[in-house]
């Protein structure tokens, strides 16, 4: 039997003028991984809910044709009746959680599925050891970091031994080793299990190499390939992609290991010459020296603790005007609550803060959106008018910009967004475009990013840098928390890696984004021992040799 | 690893037992010996956990209640003879709330007789709040019977609903005034409260979603008698109701009482067993009722006793007179049933490494 069949699918939800899926044909093969991937708000989650029947079931809306899951077909049954089939993990599951402690949530869908309890038991053994999650099973599901949670969530839906596992973007909010152990994790269900497993992922590169297919969502009519052939035209590709594209590689690699073979010549071709095609614009090139000498961002010996445990300890920064600073470190290493100190969101027990030479603890009103804008890792929480164009004028008018303004910016990250749409119905990508759009519309004099690339897709990832070089060049200092090892490396002046609160490398981005062995982005592990950073440079480089 | 986790129900017999005690009592010697109690074992065996804010909660709520009881003795209390502390200055009401004294002399034996209600119910609060501590709501929920297994999810949901919700007002406070806009006054208050309903709302649908993804409400799980266990449950119900008024009532209605309880005991016994034993669901790990679960459960039955016996013996050691004031005294059976109400101490003492 397939496990699941989508049947000339549509989907239109309810008010909305054109469908978000329609024709979709789409059978999951036993035992495959199978990857969505598409642009921000084209539909991916809907068409992952599509096939666990939450959707229609959850969404509302008019379902067309017939998706038929373990041959059950979905509008005949609702979710719960597909629980011992499908388990489905949704994109953020901190709010998905029903039970208290880890081993409590493992058992808590078998114990609807009526399994017996020395099977129970066994079970959540099993599954305890395949996630690696053992030494948690005590624990509070609250008191975990994000990657032990999106690990304890899909363990919650492997217990009732599905032959299907959905995840909706299961790497999002992961630091790049935690993503590891999470893709690690998923690779072992597939392969020593024998699990069909259906993923959505924007950071491509994380997963394209493990894909027996690739579902690309870029309008209504979603298309079905191999992975190779996939990535020939998909709107959205890893940077390993794009280089065999403009080098004309045949077949296209997908693996930093095929690329580096394929890269044997141009390694050679390229020795002994330094990226020149793209210099950091701004404090770089104009004497970061005297960026230094006047920091806009002066942070000295920050002390914060939560109780007894120090979040950050003893951590000096300074950023001056025009640069752009990328903080990465892993899942609860302080990079937020660095974010959070630098805004005046929390008062550090020991060292001072000073933003453009204010306490910003005092900051309030005007006085503060024209000095610090800070967007915090839920972007959703700083929006709250009804209609985005009304979320648009109001920023304009407290900024007394002209009108107009923070909608122009909104079309720059992310264009044809209907004015007339609240902000929650919008897409993560999107919520998060908006937020940005009404904070740097101000023109702030520091700009704060807590995790910007979440649930963001290349092209509003090259918008998001885009928009990062030009406020830099305008002379604000953006300092942005991120996982993201590409986006820091392409973007970045400097990185600076924190743990447990403390700088561990702060240097110029290339130095300390090539002598890592985590944050090193596709190209440098390609080009490797060369410093070579983005697809961009080395094309340049390419093409100036010719 | 054996499991050492003492079933909820037996903490709820134990904090009820000392709560009943209290309730009965104003002698202050004797509620200050049960706060004392609570408190101990609450430090000796309680496990960290969330939850465990709520005892300072309940504490600061006791605090309150005593403060608030005492000013109202103060201002409103009717003027007794007695020792004089100070005079408030008197208010004259109009002829419509005559009966209601404002102000005039305090005296020592109506703020003592003050204290000692308000001490009543702030150790009943206090033996809530340790028992909330000690085992979690959601524990005790595991433990209900088959057919209460519905009621007690939307329980649980709503239990965790508050706290977040709380969260949920900082986060859209902190939001506000990164964007420059005012966290207080009415219109902080319209801007901070929308997005926190919409917040709460969104959650309950994603809560939701995910439940019935995990089979939550599955048409098999609930068995085949669900309809006729509840019916039943309810018929039970109801039929004990009637008992109780016939308990309490006086006439020819007492008559009924008998019956009435018998028939409504047996009605809920069977709705219970009928469920258990339809029910597909099952349970992981479900707490075992274990020795250590029996004295905790008899430690708190034995204070109740000792004060029986206690108000038999001399009835005016539970409830001190006030006017004259007398000196609050314990005798032999009151001190016995609070030394038995610290065995959990040594039944069930939390592991040393969860301290």
């Amino acid at each position: 039997m397939i496990p699941i069949r989508v049947d000339n699918v549509g989907l239109t939800y309810a008010g909305a003028m054109s469908p978000v899926l329609s024709h979709v044909e789409l059978s999951v093969e036993e035992g495959e991984l199978l990857v969505v991937v598409g642009p921000t708000g084209s539909g991916k989650t809907t068409l992952l809910r599509l096939m666990c029947g939450l959707v229609p079931h959850f969404s509302g809306g008019t379902l067309t044709g017939q998706v038929t899951v373990g041959g059950r077909s979905t509008s005949d049954v609702p979710p719960r009746e597909l629980a011992d089939i499908v388990g489905f993990v949704p994109q953020n599951p901190a709010d998905s959680f029903v039970c208290d402690t880890v081993e409590e949530e493992l058992a808590y869908v078998m114990e609807n599925l009526g399994v017996a309890p020395v099977v129970m038991r066994r079970r959540v053994e099993e599954t305890l050891d395949l996630l690696g999650i053992a030494d948690l099973r005590t624990r509070e599901i609250w008191s975990l970091s994000g990657g032990q949670q999106q690990r304890v969530a899909i363990a919650a839906v492997l217990t009732a031994s599905p032959r299907i596992l959905i995840l909706d973007e299961p790497t999002s909010s992961l630091d790049p080793a935690a993503a590891e152990d999470v893709l690690a994790a998923i690779g072992r269900l597939v392969h020593d299990v024998g699990l069909t497993v259906v993923m959505s992922e924007h950071r491509l590169e994380r997963v394209i190499h493990l894909a027996d297919r690739v579902v690309v969502v870029d309008g209504p009519v979603p298309r079905v390939s191999d992975p190779a052939v996939a990535m020939i035209d998909s709107p959205v590709a890893p940077p390993v992609v794009h280089l065999g594209r403009a080098m004309g590689w045949d077949p296209l690699p997908l693996s930093i290991r095929d690329a580096r073979r394929a890269a044997a010549s141009l390694r050679v071709a390229l020795e002994g010459r330094e990226p020149e095609g793209w210099a950091p614009a701004g404090p770089e090139s104009a004497g970061s020296s005297s960026a230094r000498a006047e920091p806009v961002v002066e942070a000295a010996g920050l002390v914060v603790r939560y109780g007894s445990r120090a979040a950050v300890s003893g951590l000096d920064l300074a950023a001056g005007a025009g640069e752009i600073v990328a903080i990465m470190g892993r899942n609860g290493s302080g990079k937020s609550t660095l974010l959070a100190t630098l805004a005046g969101l929390m008062t550090p027990q020991h060292g001072r803060v000073r933003i453009d030479g204010e306490d910003p603890a005092r900051l309030t009103g005007g006085e503060r959106i024209q000095r610090i804008g800070l967007v915090p890792q839920d972007p959703g929480a700083l929006l709250y008018s009804s209609t985005v164009d009304h979320e648009c004028r109001t920023a304009d008018r407290e900024g007394h910009l002209e009108p107009g303004a923070t909608r122009a910016v909104l079309d720059l990250l992310v264009p044809d967004i209907d004015p007339d749409v609240h902000p929650r119905d919008l897409s993560e990508g999107q919520r998060l475009g908006l937020a940005l759009a009404v904070v740097t519309a101000h023109h702030p004099v520091v700009l704060l990013l807590d995790e910007p690339t979440r649930g963001l897709d290349d092209l509003a990832k090259d918008r998001l840098a885009e928009l990062m070089g030009e406020l830099s060049r305008s002379g604000t200092c953006v300092i942005f928390a991120t996982h993201d090892t590409e986006l820091a490396s392409r973007s970045a002046h400097r990185i600076v890696v924190l743990a447990d609160g403390e700088v561990i490398a702060d240097g110029p981005a290339r130095d300390v984004a090539c002598h890592s062995t985590v944050f090193a982005p596709q190209v440098a592990r390609i080009m490797a021992p060369a410093a070579w950073l983005t697809v961009a440079e080395v094309v340049e480089a390419v093409g100036a040799r010719t | 690893m054996t499991d050492r986790r003492v079933h909820p129900g037996a903490w709820w017999a134990w904090a009820l037992g000392l709560a009943a005690v209290a309730a009965r009592a104003t002698n202050l010697v004797l509620l200050a010996g049960i706060v004392g109690v609570v408190l101990a074992v609450v430090w000796a065996c309680r496990t960290p956990s969330p939850q465990q804010l709520s005892l300072a909660v309940f504490v600061r709520l006791a605090v309150w209640v005593v403060v608030l009881r005492v000013l109202l003795q103060i201002v409103f209390a009717p003027r007794l003879p007695g020792t004089v502390l100070f005079t408030l200055p008197e208010a004259t009401l109009p002829g419509w709330a005559a009966g209601i004294s404002v102000g005039g002399p305090v005296t020592l034996e109506s703020l003592v007789a003050g204290v000692a209600a308000a001490a009543r119910l702030a150790v009943v609060l206090i033996c809530v709040g340790a028992v909330n501590t000690l085992a979690t709501p959601g524990r005790l929920l595991k433990s209900l019977p088959a057919v209460l297994y519905e009621a007690g999810v939307a329980v649980t949901v709503g239990l965790t609903a508050t706290p977040q919700a709380m969260a949920e007002v900082s986060r859209v406070r902190t939001a506000r005034h990164l964007r420059g806009r005012p966290t207080r006054g009415a219109a902080g208050l319209r801007g901070t409260a929308v997005p926190v309903l919409e917040g709460a709302l969104d959650r309950a649908l994603t809560l939701a979603s995910s439940m019935d993804a995990r089979g939550y409400g599955r048409r098999d799980a609930a068995g085949p008698h669900r309809f006729r266990s509840l019916a039943l449950l309810g018929v039970g119900l109801l039929s004990i109701c009637v008992g109780a008024y016939g308990v309490l009532a006086s006439g020819p209605s007492r008559s009924l009482a008998g019956p009435a309880l018998a028939l409504g005991a047996a009605a809920c016994a069977t709705s219970l067993l009928l469920a258990g034993r339809g029910s597909r669901r099952t349970r992981y790990r479900p707490i075992p009722w274990t020795a250590s679960a029996t004295a905790v459960a008899l430690s708190g039955v034995v204070p109740v006793v000792a004060s029986v016996v206690a108000a038999g013996l001399d009835p005016a050691v539970l409830m001190p007179s006030t006017q004259p004031l007398v000196m609050p005294t314990m005798t032999w059976p009151l001190v016995l049933g609070l030394v038995v109400a610290l065995t959990p101490m040594l039944v069930a003492p939390a592991p040393a490494a969860d301290r």
